[in-house]
């Protein structure tokens, strides 16, 4: 009745189109990665080149220039929104009247198009009418530019970061928040001990699953940051807000370098696996202990 | 006693003060917006104020008379609602068969799947473009700048997160109603439609809706992989910037109808929101 064929049959569509689309991509451009392939140059043609486009990546300074820039804007985002984040779950975990409203607008930024967050974030930042350039200079004395100034643009990043992603920081850590039993916190309060003793030794303890579980995603996502960027400041002034995303879009459609961005294609999809494996034992590992 | 009234009221007062100025953070970016959308040229380069009496509406109503923008929009609905549908339709299936078989190898699977999720859309731009244009073709017919493409497509990151947020509403439906089912001589067919369908009928719902979201919000794969029949509103948003460069009026109008299904959907689905997000790890 219930035969293994029958499972895997209901099971097949999924995979196949998954296959197509996300693992077969990848075996192509293994193959392509050894070639130097510019469609733009005087051949247009694939030569083969062994192992070039590898060996040029580990020395390349866009490409390790965007890494690191990339990093520096993840530990940050992720650092501030957890904090943030957790603080706001604390306020959210007691029930008020308006709770509801204020957690549904709250979440609001979550559904919004990365593409609108940044068209909306350009306007507010753009120099002329935007309503932060002017109230920075008129209240402040602050010139801000951040067409013109790499760390204005890359603060502008990262504060846009927190306004989308932080509700869904504060939206997980409530959820855990919410299933913690409440008699270990009341009676170590009986028993003397203060408010900062047990968030230390007991709520985040308690919490550390859902915390882990908070920190990767939001780790996945913020390495992989594209579309806000690239609206708000296409990656600019210089070289300054350039993520790893926007180096390989630039590579692979501005220069159609084939060959050398299939390298880095891999090398950043081979970096996402050993991530996610190791997000995936987190994941296991929790779930076996709340069992 | 009264020591610790005036405590709660403080408290009281914070909780709301905090909250408050939350939501008047989260919204000044998005009611900026829409101020910015509802202003002339000339109104909008005068002092920046955030008071807003008159409205605009030719900044929505060029944009929307232009055949070019009216075709991303169209585009944009039909790749959406068709992908939405596909991806519920094929989660569905794969989710009651990772709940009701023990298939071998279901771990690996479900590494895979979070792996389709959350691997950086850039990664995939070129291995993608490469097949759109080059392998996949019959003749002169290949997926690129197709809207078939970009909604086979878009299950990449939409499946896994449906089967994700799915697999915990289809193991909470009781195995014994399918093998009453079954020994009643009900094929799986009918024990899919007449039985969990009907009860899995939420869940399915708010799968369609956020997969919808998604879709309708993906910008990425679709600046790469369309060039003028399939493309979609989020990059002709995007073309505003580096196409026309300066009409901040009429951008402001695109994008604020590329969010109003946030708007509106936000209500219905946000409490399910974390655990699509997490893969089911955060439950409310």
């Amino acid at each position: 009745m219930r035969s293994n064929r029958m499972g895997w049959g209901l099971l097949a569509p999924t995979l196949i189109i998954l296959g197509i689309m996300g693992l077969l991509p990848f075996f192509y451009v293994l193959v392509v990665g050894f070639f130097d392939w510019n469609v733009v140059s005087a051949t247009g043609k694939p030569i083969w080149t062994g192992a070039n486009n590898f060996r040029r990546l580990v020395f390349d300074p866009n490409f390790l220039g965007a890494m690191s820039r990339t990093l520096l804007f993840t530990v940050t985002v992720v650092v501030s929104e957890l904090v943030l984040g957790f603080v706001l779950a604390q306020a959210l975990v007691k029930e008020f009247p308006g709770k509801s409203f204020f957690r549904t607008i709250h979440a609001l930024p979550l559904m919004v198009a990365p593409i609108a967050v940044g068209a909306t974030w350009r306007l507010m930042t753009v120099p002329g009418f935007g309503i932060a350039p002017y109230y920075l200079d008129r209240w402040f004395g602050i010139d801000y530019n951040i067409g013109r100034y790499a760390e204005h643009a890359f603060a502008t990043t990262i504060l846009m970061d927190v306004w989308h992603w932080t509700p869904f920081v504060t939206l997980t850590m409530l959820a855990g928040l919410s299933a913690l039993p409440k008699e270990p916190m009341e009676q170590a309060l009986v028993d003397g001990a203060n408010r900062w003793q047990v968030l230390r030794h007991l709520t985040l303890p308690m919490m550390m699953p859902v915390i882990i579980t908070t920190t990767f995603i939001r780790l996945m996502d913020a390495l992989r940051v594209v579309d806000e960027v690239y609206l708000l400041t296409g990656g600019g002034p210089g070289d300054s807000t350039r993520f790893i995303g926007i180096h390989i879009w630039r590579v692979v459609m501005t220069w159609t370098d084939y060959g050398y961005g299939s390298a880095v294609s891999l090398l950043v999809y081979y970096f996402t696996l050993v991530l996610c494996w190791l997000l995936f034992i987190a994941l296991t590992q929790i779930g076996r202990q709340q069992e | 006693m009264s020591r610790t009234k005036s405590r709660n009221i403080l408290g009281w007062i914070g909780t709301y003060a905090l909250w408050i100025s939350m939501t008047l953070i989260t919204l000044l970016p998005i009611y900026w917006l829409f101020v910015v959308s509802a202003r002339t040229r000339v109104e909008l380069f005068g002092r920046p104020t955030l008071l807003q009496t008159s409205f605009y509406i030719d900044n929505y109503l060029k944009p929307l008379s232009t055949p070019a923008f009216q075709r991303y929009l169209t585009n944009s609905l039909i790749v959406a609602t068709s992908n939405a549908l596909l991806v519920a339709v094929l989660a569905v299936l794969a989710t009651y068969a990772l709940s009701r078989w023990k298939l071998g190898g279901s771990d690996s699977i479900f590494f895979w799947l979070i792996t389709n999720r959350m691997a950086p859309a850039a990664a995939f731009i070129l291995p993608l473009y490469l097949l759109f244009t080059r392998a996949f073709r019959l003749g002169d017919v290949t997926l690129y700048d197709t809207r078939i493409g970009l909604i086979l497509l878009y299950c990449l990151f939409n499946l896994p997160f449906a089967i994700w947020l799915m697999k915990g509403m289809m193991d909470g439906i009781p195995i014994e109603l399918d093998e009453a089912a079954f020994v009643d001589g009900a094929s799986t067919w009918t024990v899919l439609t007449r039985i969990i369908v009907p009860l899995a009928g939420p869940g399915i719902a708010v799968t369609v809706i956020l997969s919808w979201v998604f879709a309708w919000n993906e910008y990425l794969f679709a600046a790469s992989l369309t060039s003028v029949q399939a493309r979609t509103i989020t990059t002709g948003l995007a073309e505003f910037v580096t196409v026309t460069g300066t009409n901040w009026g009429e951008m402001a109008a695109v994008s604020f109808i590329s969010l109003l299904p946030a708007l509106i959907f936000l209500a219905f689905v946000q409490r399910y929101i974390v655990m699509g997000l997490t893969f089911g790890a955060v439950k409310e």
